[in-house]
Formats: C-alpha cells, structure tokens, sequence
C-alpha cells in the first residue's frame, strides 16, 4: 500500500474490512502499510496498491520508483484515479491559494495540478470511490489471488439503488442526483439514506452529461449548483470536468 | 356483464381484506402489497390492514412521480409504483450456488430447493399480464427457470382492478387492462362513495374460490356488480396510447431512423427503464469467490441491455453507443420480442416512463418511429463519450 496525496481514508477501508482483514493478512504478506505499521519490506510487490494523487515533483518521481517495484498496480479512490477533490485547484490559481493559506508561502514546493497516478504511469486497474468500498477492495484482492477477473461494474449507480428496491429520489422527491451518471460500487448508499447520491466514484461506462444537466435545470438547479454538483471528488475526470465547464459557460 | 357473470361476484368490506391478510397468512403465506415508503406506494411484505396505502393516490409524469393525499380512504386508489411484483418472483440478486472446499474436494450446495410462499394483494392487470409474459420467458420455453418456477408455482394472487388510470397508464391500448379477466385467484374492484366503501369480489381459481368462501363473502347485487364495471371502464379512458399496428414490422424497418439519434441525446443509459419493467428479465451471473478460497459462490444479478458488459464480447462491446442500446431495448420489447416468446414485452404499465430520470416516453418514441415527429428537442449534444462510439 503506497500513499501519495490523500486523506488515508482508503487504507483504512482495508483496516475497516474486519471479517475479511486476517484472511487477507494470511493469504499475503503485507509489505508495507502505513496506516497499521511502520515497517516497510523490500521490494519487489506482487500487488502495489496505491491511495492518493500527484501533487507535489518529488512524488511524481517516488511513483515512477513504486511501478518498478510493483508487478501490479492498483490504483485506489478518487484521489489515484482522479486528482481527488484536491484536484479542485486545477482550475484556480495555486500560487494565490499558497499565499493566502500559509504563513511563510516560500517553503511550499507544489504542483499546479492534482492529477491522476494513471496520468504518470500505466496503471493495472483502479478502484473508484471516495473512499473505495471495502468489499469491492477485498473482491479485487480475491480475485487477482484466484487469477480472475475481478467483479467490478462500471455501469450507473442505479443499477444498484434499483436491486437494492430504493424509490428513485431524482423521480419521486425531485433530488438532484448524480446516481444516473456516476460508477456503481457503493452498493447506493446515499439514496438508501434519502440523499442523492454525490458522485463519488466518477463518471460511469457512457455518462450522458449533457442530457442529467438539462434535467437538474428542470428540478431547478441553477448553473453554480450544477457546476458544483460535477466539480466535487472527481473534479478532474474529463467527463465530469467538461460537464462542469459547459455549465459554467452557458 | 349479464347477470349470470354477476352472480358470481361476491362483495366483502373493508374489514374482509383485513380477514383476507389474516387468513392468507394462516396459510402459511408471505404477504405482499402496496405500501407508503419514502415518498412512494412501494410494494413489500405487508403484515396488516393498516400497511395498506389507505388515503394515498400518486401524480406521475414523465420523470416525475409525487405520492397526494385523496379526499377518501380508498385503499388501493393509485396508479402503479416504482417497484412490480417482478422483485418477487425474479429476486435482483440471487445466489445459484456455493461451494465449499472439503477437503481435496468441492462441496456444491444448491440454492434452489425451498422457496417461498408469496401472495401477492393488489396486483393490478397490467401487472397480470406482465406475469403472464414472465412465464412465458421462464416457464414457457425448452428450459425453464427453476428459480421462477419455485416461486412462480406457490404464489396466490388477489388482483384489484383499476377504477382510475394514471397520465402514464397505456394498458389499454396494449390490450392488457384496466379489467383483468384471468391469471387471478381472487379479483377484487374497490367501490367506495359516500354511502359504501366495499370491494366486489370474482374467484378466478378454486383456491380463490375457496378463499373468498372462508371469507364469508355475500353475493354482490347487480346494482353493485354493474357499479365495478362502470368504474373498470372509467380507467379505460387513457389519454396515453401506444399505436401497435404493425409495430414488429415498423420497428425491424427503421433501424436508421434519425429518432434513435434523437432519442440518444437525451438517453442516460442509466438502465432504469429496464429495472422498473415488470417484465425485463435479464440478468447477469457473477462468480465470487473468497480470499482463503474456502469458499466461492455464483450469483445472479438484475442486468440490463443499457451496460457496456452486456453486449461484451471477444473484442468488445457491440453496442458501444446509447443510440444503439435504447433502439436494442426498445426493438427487442415490441417488436423482436413477439418473434421470441409470440407476445409483445410491454404491458402498458408507463412505468419506463415514470421512471425514466429524463421522462423518455417509449409511447412517444414510437410515435415519432412512425413519422409523428421527434417529441423532445435533442439536447446540445457537447462531445460527450456517447457520440464518440
């Protein structure tokens, strides 16, 4: 498990996924987890996993390092997959944020973008959500032990929410909802709770923005609001980007 | 309806469907029924009379759905919900299989042997008829479906015939309502006005029969009987229709029709048309297996024809674009569906319609198919992935 820039939140799946955690441990040994130990055991990795963005030079390189170990790599949540919501200042000025934020701006070294770890090297497969679902993370695991493909759907989140027998809150409570366009993996939790579903495991297989766009002026939503809706976790992936800038611009 | 059809008709009160809850549960029976749940009338286990959506009717449009108080305690004075009886019958997941390692060998556990008893308390005859397709689907052909067909053989059903039809409601125009004259055990035509709140019963089975005799049901009169058809007829009147003239041929011919374009603007292929269809029955099967490999199973899930996976096969996806998965679910529901399994797969039930995040209207579709039009201005395009297919 490698970390570049993010909130941890995903390892922690890994140390959340309580029934499965010591079946995992037993069927590898675990090199190097930051979030449970210190120690770290030599190179090379059959599976590298790695949670977090590039956002600064020295991990740029650190990420080149961590493909050569790894033979392979899988990048974990929003933040490996899309910039993560730190991503957010890819379309602001860094170098105001860093003035405005920090007391003494000299020491901060950073990149302009907050970019995906498949944007700096070939990346295996990757896991979407903020933060991944534990099981779909123990699945992956599973699968790459047996030598199968793992079940991960790319489809919508409504599939999911519709298996799972929730009301539509898009169609029956006017919800902007981002479920029609975004990955399922979640298992829907958010509708199941009443609220609609964020986005956060990006775009789905074919998301038709254009098309959820017009429906959430429909519901009411005015351009900000949609932009919004788009610009959150994965601010970064493209579709979820250019919808964000179409909105901006009409 | 003459007289003689009458004299079978019985009438028992409100407090009977409470007595009929009761005795179908004695019977060893799982309930199923509409229910108030998260701002709709829902379809679930039912325990009681109470359960019932008493007082609730539904406002739908294209894309929108609202749950309204009535100005009476009708019980079941709604159009249909989100959810068909289908989630019953042909569960959204369902596990096939486990395995088990025993030793140097596998242990394979069967799912498929114990099944439950359902009876299912307000089926609505679009939703018969959607049944009746599903047997079709499942029971029908060389193979059939020992899941369905488990669940499908115990289920006893009391269908309530519509007295009012919703904007989305075409069932009448399909041929398949509002007056449902078989595929029942029990039907029942809810009557309610200032001076009763009754239901006139009809026995469709013998078990029925049976049922609405324990019941202590008495003969309806004529006045009552022709009181149930008159308001049947109302629900007749539907200011939706689907043109279904020649709709095999229509469709088989206008592949290239520049409203599948159209249509694919405003298409999220989020699938949930196929999800909330009563009879849409494709699924996919998923194998899992677990870390130790001690364990794996086989699972069978609700799939869709609106998935990239679905249509994956060596090389790809071979319907890439959601131009071609819509005019796939829609030319496989109408038209080659009736080459499939000799019906049509639409019920009328509107619930594609409802449903659908964006309100696309298959009713509309085929209209403009049939030059009527394209009902909807295609949203600005932008170059989202779709045209890229």
């Amino acid at each position: 498990m490698f970390k570049f820039a993010s909130c941890d939140g995903c390892q922690l799946s890994l140390l959340d996924a309580e029934d499965e955690l010591l079946s995992v441990a037993n069927a590898m040994e675990i090199a190097c987890f930051p979030e449970a130990s210190r120690t770290m055991s030599k190179g090379p990795y059959d599976i590298g996993l790695v949670e977090g963005s590039i956002t600064t030079h020295q991990d740029a390189e650190r990420i080149q390092k961590v493909r050569r170990q790894c033979r392979v790599l899988v990048t974990i949540g929003a933040c490996a997959t899309a910039g993560g919501i730190q991503a957010l200042r890819n379309s602001q000025d860094v170098d105001e944020f860093v003035r405005v934020v920090y007391a003494t701006p000299q020491f901060i070294s950073t990149l302009k973008l907050s970019t995906p770890i498949a944007e700096h090297v070939p990346v295996d497969f990757e896991l979407r959500g903020c933060p991944i679902n534990k099981y779909q993370l123990v699945e992956l695991i599973s699968a790459t032990l047996a030598g199968r493909k793992p079940t991960v759907p790319t489809y919508s989140v409504c599939i999911e929410c519709k298996r799972r027998g929730t009301v539509c809150l898009a169609v029956a409570k006017g919800v902007a909802c981002m479920g029609p366009v975004t990955q399922a993996g979640c298992g829907a939790i958010c509708p199941s709770f009443q609220r609609g579903c964020y986005g956060c495991y990006g775009p789905m297989e074919t998301p038709n923005t254009p098309a959820l766009t017009n429906q959430f002026r429909i519901l009411g939503q005015d351009d900000q609001q949609i932009a919004r809706a788009f610009r959150a976790f994965n601010a970064w992936a493209w579709q979820f980007r250019k919808a964000s800038e179409e909105c901006k611009r009409t | 309806m003459g007289p003689t059809v009458a004299s079978n008709r019985s009438v028992i009160e409100v407090e009977g469907i409470a007595q009929l809850i009761a005795l179908l549960q004695r019977r060893g029976y799982q309930v199923a029924g509409p229910t108030l749940r998260d701002g709709a009338i829902a379809c679930e286990i039912i325990n009681k009379l109470e359960d019932l959506p008493a007082g609730w009717t539904d406002e739908q449009a294209p894309g929108h759905y609202r749950v309204k108080k009535r100005n009476d305690g009708a019980l079941f004075g709604y159009s249909v919900g989100p959810q068909s009886w289908k989630k019953f019958l042909h569960p959204p997941e369902l596990q096939l299989v486990e395995l088990r390692r025993d030793g140097a060998s596998l242990k394979i556990l069967h799912n498929h042997s114990v099944f439950p008893h359902f009876a299912f308390l307000g089926v609505r005859p679009c939703e018969l008829a959607a049944i009746a397709v599903q047997d079709r689907v499942f029971q029908g052909g060389r193979f059939t479906d020992p899941h369905y067909d488990g669940r499908r053989g115990q289920v006893f059903i009391v269908a309530v015939q519509c007295t009012q039809a919703g904007p989305s409601c075409f069932c009448a125009s399909m041929g398949t309502g509002p007056r449902a004259r078989e595929g029942f055990d029990v039907a029942l035509t809810e009557i309610i006005d200032s001076d009763h709140h009754l239901f006139v019963a009809e026995a469709g089975t013998k078990a029925g029969a049976e049922v609405l005799k324990e019941l202590h049901a008495v003969p309806a009169t004529p006045v009552l009987c022709q009181q149930a058809e008159e308001s049947i007829r109302h629900a007749s009147v539907q200011t939706r229709q689907m043109d279904t003239a020649g709709i095999r041929d229509l469709l088989y011919e206008n592949f290239d029709h520049p409203e599948w374009d159209n249509v694919a603007t405003r298409c999220l292929s989020c699938a949930n048309c196929t999800m909330v269809c009563p009879t849409c029955f494709c699924t996919t099967m998923e194998d899992v297996s677990e870390v130790t490999g001690e364990h794996a199973g086989r699972w069978r899930r609700w799939d869709s024809c609106f998935t990239q996976s679905f249509s994956y096969i060596h090389g790809g996806s071979v319907r890439t674009s959601s131009k071609s998965r819509f005019r796939q679910w829609m030319t496989h529901k109408l038209a080659s569906w009736i080459d499939q399994f000799g019906t049509s797969g639409c019920v009328g039930c509107g619930r594609c319609i409802t449903w659908c995040p964006v309100g696309i209207e298959i009713t509309e579709e085929v209209h403009a198919i049939r030059g009527g039009g394209v009902n909807a201005a295609p949203i600005s395009k932008g170059d989202n992935i779709h045209e890229l297919a």
